[in-house]
């Protein structure tokens, strides 16, 4: 079992305009850089990502926010970021603005192979309307589909050949969920380590989810908001 | 009158001792640095954090390491990370003990707007509708007021719909409000040197005055 590929470019090869890409990362934290600009270099059109947030003017999505390669954003979160909200309110760019958990959840449903979920965020709001409502026991639920996608791109701290991940810190987010739900899922890892090294107790994210994987290179892991105490 | 960390010291003497509690951004935040002596309570960060700690020295930043609201942040010892459809899960699971987030408004039978100003901000929820959907006990901690000197407290919210009937309890400049449930502001507790009056001026909403109202004591 062999799925280490030589690096982005050949991770996003086969990557059509108008598809749609899961996009792992919470805020800068824990996205996959380096499939993101090997996605800006090869120039594809017209995505569709579905991800937390947007990235921010210069880094993350907004890089391909800047080339004007996104048709839809399907995100919780955008607060960061002024080039999308420029694009959303000119009318270039679509927006499905949907609760945090909802995303979270869409993106695990495919991965368990269910085809929706229900959840009671949203109720009585816009997020509702054209959806169906169930009630469980007293208690309003929203009928919400599974994700489907074309590619699944998430960044992992170690990996092995076998496609097995573990995640970081709070770099978790998003990335297990993701790397579950794309039907090709490509996972670009600070440390590529040899098949046995990973103990199978602590495997977040067994290899069976995912297709390709890459030793990442040159990360820049921006922190978006730098917060310290005074030492004593 | 409280400025900012007086409502997050307001808010804090509803803390207790094992409780789970999600602060939103904003006033919120402060609410950690007021935790009453001798109460332990877990905070969650809805990116996927159970034990937030606070934030590290300088130099000792870990970009892997942030909390909701992209802050960088540190972990303390029983802290746990997660992925965020499990921290999704424990909210809607109802095992988050406390809410306390920031609104534009707030009706009388407890619904929240806080997300969206139609044409203006298109900011997105967030976290924020998953968590009023199914938090047990949520606290609105917010300003009495908008920047326009127009009530954030209304019969009915103008503004897009975060949740509907979830507001609890309420702390602003002026006064400490629960929502009862058959609807209303009942005023609680005014803030040090405010008035009746000046609360019911500022108030849109049906407010509910039972006999004396005492002003607060903050230690």
């Amino acid at each position: 079992m062999n799925k280490i590929i030589a690096n982005a470019d050949e991770a996003v090869r086969d990557v059509q305009d108008n598809q749609t890409l899961m996009v792992g990362g919470f805020g800068l934290c824990g996205i996959p850089e380096n499939s993101i600009s090997a996605l800006v270099k090869k120039g594809v059109k017209g995505l569709t990502c579905i991800s937390n947030n947007a990235g921010v003017d210069d880094f993350g999505l907004g890089l391909l926010l800047q080339h004007k390669q996104i048709k839809k954003m399907i995100s919780s979160y955008v607060g960061e970021n002024a080039e999308f909200e420029r694009q959303l309110l000119s009318g270039e760019l679509e927006v499905d603005l949907i609760p945090q958990g909802t995303l979270a959840t869409r993106c695990m449903a495919a991965g368990y192979g269910m085809p929706a979920i229900f959840t009671p965020a949203g109720v009585g709001t816009e997020v509702a309307i054209g959806k169906e409502v169930r009630n469980f026991n007293g208690k309003d639920y929203l009928l919400e589909y599974a994700f489907e996608a074309d590619f699944a791109f998430v960044k992992a701290w170690k990996g092995d050949a076998h496609g097995n991940l573990i995640f970081r810190s709070t770099s978790r987010n998003f990335n297990p969920l993701m790397a579950m739900g794309g039907k090709i899922t490509i996972a670009e890892v600070e440390h590529l380590v040899p098949v046995g090294e990973l103990d199978p107790d602590q495997i977040h994210t067994p290899g069976i989810y995912v297709h390709r994987i890459f030793q990442g290179s040159n990360y820049e892991k921006r922190i978006e908001q730098r917060t310290v105490r005074p030492r004593v | 009158m409280l400025d900012k960390n007086g409502i997050a010291k307001c808010i804090a003497r509803e803390l207790k001792d094992g409780y789970y509690v999600n602060l939103g951004i904003g006033i919120p935040t402060l609410v950690a640095n007021y935790i009453p002596e001798g109460i332990n309570v877990t905070l969650q960060s809805e990116n996927g954090l159970l034990g937030m700690g606070p934030f590290p020295y300088e130099g000792e930043e870990d970009p892997d390491l942030i909390n909701a609201g992209k802050q960088t942040i540190t972990t303390l010892p029983g802290s746990a990370v997660f992925d965020s459809a499990l921290s999704f899960g424990m909210i809607r699971a109802g095992k988050v003990d406390l809410t306390i987030l920031g609104a534009m408004e707030v009706s009388e039978n407890g619904d929240i707007a806080n997300w969206k100003i139609p044409g203006k901000m298109v900011k997105g929820m967030g976290g924020a509708m998953d968590l009023v959907a199914s938090a047990k006990n949520i606290i609105v901690a917010m300003q009495h007021v908008n920047k326009a000197g127009e009530s954030k407290l209304l019969p009915k919210c103008t503004l897009p719909l975060t949740g509907v009937g979830c507001v609890k309890k309420i702390v602003t400049e002026l006064c400490v409000m629960e929502v009862l449930p058959e609807g209303g502001f009942k005023l609680l507790e005014r803030a040090p040197g405010v008035s009746v009056e000046e609360i019911k001026k500022a108030t849109l909403g049906k407010l509910i005055i039972e006999g004396d109202i005492p002003e607060m004591v903050l230690s």
